[in-house]
């Protein structure tokens, strides 16, 4: 594989009792690049998922993700939060977890929890207002509405999270990630209820994400429109196992994709031929 | 065609005679099924030990009747007031008429309170009172970090007021120092043991956190009950100090304050002294609870409490996270202990039941959950309306029972149930209660 790799999995398995969610997959995502996994439903890729985030720990194999800097981590060793803290690898989830009692920016503002933390020397040096903190908090305000700008919304930045509309709140959630300034973003299924002008419009975020950020993005998921239309690089998995990699053009003429990924149904496999082209 | 949706919102909420009727029948044969045996047959042990009995027909009848007659005006009521949610039960004008209101009535409560000895200064029983309600403020705005804020529902909150009110009693009566070492003393040791609880602790969630937290508030008890040598054990801890000013006694002897000012000496000096005392100290916790909230710290706790695992996936220490919150909401909770013990000068295990953790905790859910002003008015109304219900004596609990249960009805999400954000752009708007989590432990 050209250009250098941000990701490595290797020999990554995952067993739940007797079940094999995931067996043997290896794959490797490249630096500024976005890298999709896809699959029908059940073929495991929200495990790859939780296994890279630290959400599981791993049956066997190994997950490497090399920092900028040049540090190597291996990511199935560390666990729980500092996964997000030490590697730098942020998550969004399937189904949305905003903290929808918190408005947009105060959203933002966890997120830059553990950076805020140290200016406010844990708390000590907050408490009885120390300028350096006060400048700290001023220049996250600032980043999360630089984020706010970015996905259009920043009237909306004294709202509560929750009372967003469904596509505003996806998006809030890539923002919030964002703001913990990961190295590597990882989106379950990100156009997941978005309408089409929705879908266009993640499109064209993730993709600013990418060339303006160099942030190397790794996603899951089914809107083949925004598949083909971002993806750098593409890996298919179908009960656990890869089935196949390569660009989407690639991967949209693979005989075993279509059968696997798609079935018997030619509508489908069409439409996805129709939409790549 | 534009009259006919109206004309059937009306048919549904004059939803006939028949129906009312029927359901104020339903309710009057549930009463006469279950007072007649309550009310309407009166049992005794006569003189030799035998069993008498008579029948109070007369009285069953008048409450049964007093049921019927009272579900017919509340179907009523319910139908002059419209279709009800839960939600819509207070109309939205009332909303922000209270919150309105509550922009000014905290400052208008803070100088009422400071000025309280100045207008009470004869009337020691309001004074005890006002104090009393001051500790419970305070305790309320201390576990109000914990299960307001964090979101754990902690119900042994009362460990850390009796460690710190031990803390206090023993250092004080054993070496002699001083209330205002002691102070801070008790506040870390009973910090030192919230992070004791939290440690084991951390890994449940919702009613099996409840669970061990009540269990460690009964441990705390029995330990002290049990360790007599150093504890007293049930005969508590005596001859505890008064608290003194910055060293100088406030008693009638010649170094006492009120000779050193040459005024008259007077106990209601003692007292006003200790409303003062209690007064800084909630405020403190309020100040510090205030200055948390808009830290990073405090919005981890606020994060926490709306969802963990969004948390962990911030790169959050959700473990340090609930241990900080713990520590801050027990050490609050040492400090009101360690004032309890030199207000008492007498402690025993007796203060630290599990009905003080209960009140603690109905305070804040009854106040909304993390809401300051919302405690501050809550602990006013338990406290200061138990008092109130005094004269009526035997049903002095069960009015006040019906009291809360109203409030929770009108006010499910506590008197002040929104949310204010700790940071904001342009406009900080309370944020409604309905979207607000309470947390899952």
């Amino acid at each position: 594989m050209s250009g250098q790799t941000i990701l490595t999995v290797d020999g990554l398995t995952m067993r739940f009792g007797g079940i094999v969610a995931v067996q043997e997959l290896s794959f490797a995502a490249e630096r500024k690049k976005i890298t999709a996994l896809i699959g029908p439903n059940g073929a495991g890729k929200t495990t790859v998922f939780n296994c890279i985030t630290g959400f599981y720990k791993p049956t066997g194999g190994a997950i490497r993700l090399s920092h900028d800097d040049g540090r190597q981590i291996a990511l199935e060793r560390l666990n729980d939060f500092r996964i997000a803290k030490q590697a730098k690898v942020a998550r969004t989830f399937q189904n949305i977890r905003l903290f929808p009692g918190m408005t947009a920016l105060e959203n933002l503002m966890v997120a830059q929890h553990n950076a805020l933390m140290l200016a406010s020397g844990f708390t000590v040096l907050g408490l009885i207002g120390v300028p350096t903190y006060r400048d700290a908090e001023k220049r996250a305000i600032a980043l999360a509405t630089d984020w706010l700008k970015r996905i259009n919304l920043l009237d909306r930045a004294d709202d509560a999270a929750g009372n967003l509309a469904y596509g505003d709140q996806r998006r809030l959630e890539i923002a919030r990630a964002m703001c913990t300034e990961p190295q590597l973003l990882c989106l379950d299924e990100p156009a997941a209820g978005l309408n089409a002008r929705e879908s266009a419009a993640l499109s064209e975020l993730l993709l600013s994400i990418r060339n303006e950020l160099g942030t190397s993005i790794l996603l899951i998921e089914h809107d083949m429109s925004v598949v083909m239309e971002i993806s750098d690089h593409i890996v298919v998995m179908d009960h656990g196992v890869k089935i196949a990699q390569g660009t989407p053009k690639e991967v949209r003429d693979d005989p075993r994709v279509i059968a696997a990924y798609l079935g018997t149904d030619e509508e489908e496999a069409a439409a996805v031929m129709e939409s790549g082209s | 065609m534009t009259a006919t949706p109206h004309n059937a919102t009306n048919a549904s909420r004059t939803a006939g005679i028949p129906f009312l009727l029927k359901t104020a029948f339903i309710n009057a044969a549930i009463a006469l099924v279950l007072f007649s045996l309550m009310v309407g047959i009166r049992t005794e042990a006569g003189s030799d030990g035998q069993l008498t009995y008579w029948t109070r027909f007369g009285d069953l009848a008048w409450l049964v009747a007093a049921v019927f007659g009272g579900s017919i005006v509340i179907e009523l009521l319910r139908q002059w007031i419209g279709p009800t949610g839960a939600e819509k039960l207070v109309p939205a004008s009332v909303q922000s008429g209270v919150s309105f209101i509550g922009r000014y009535l905290a400052p208008a409560l803070l100088i009422f309170t400071l000025l309280v000895p100045v207008i009470f200064y004869n009337q020691r029983y309001i004074l005890d009172l006002a104090i009393l309600v001051l500790t419970y403020v305070m305790l309320g705005w201390g576990l109000n970090v914990v299960v307001g804020l964090a979101g754990l529902l902690d119900l042994g909150y009362v460990a850390f007021y009796a460690v710190g009110a031990y803390s206090y009693g023993l250092l004080a009566t054993s070496f002699g120092w001083s209330f205002w070492i002691c102070l801070p003393l008790a506040g870390i040791l009973a910090a030192f043991w919230g992070v004791l609880l939290g440690f084991p602790v951390l890994r449940l969630r919702g009613d099996y956190l409840a669970i061990v937290t009540l269990a460690f508030g009964e441990i705390i008890r029995l330990v002290i009950i049990n360790w007599q040598s150093l504890t007293g054990g049930p005969n508590g801890v005596s001859g505890i100090p008064r608290p003194t000013f910055f060293g100088i006694p406030l008693d009638n002897s010649d170094d006492g304050l009120a000779a050193k000012l040459g005024i008259e000496y007077s106990p209601t000096h003692r007292i006003v002294f200790l409303f003062y005392l209690i007064l800084a100290l909630a405020l403190l916790t309020n100040w510090v609870t205030i200055r948390l909230r808009r830290l990073p710290i405090g919005r981890a706790w606020e994060a926490l409490r709306e969802d963990e695992v969004a948390c962990r996936a911030l790169g959050i220490n959700t473990t340090t996270t609930k241990l900080t919150a713990f520590a801050t909401g027990a050490m609050f909770g040492g400090f009101a202990g360690a004032f309890f013990a030199t207000r008492q000068g007498f402690i025993s295990p007796e203060s630290f039941t599990f009905q003080e953790s209960a009140l603690v905790l109905a305070i804040v859910v009854l106040g909304g959950m993390g809401s300051q002003l919302g405690v501050a008015l809550a602990a006013l109304t338990m406290i200061g309306g138990f008092e109130l219900f005094r004269s009526l004596e035997s049903y002095r609990m069960l009015v006040f029972g019906m009291a809360m249960v109203l409030i929770m009805i009108w006010r499910p999400r506590g008197i002040i149930g929104h949310r204010a954000p700790t940071v904001y752009l342009t406009k900080a708007q309370a944020i409604s209660s309905d979207l607000v989590k309470e947390g899952h432990g």
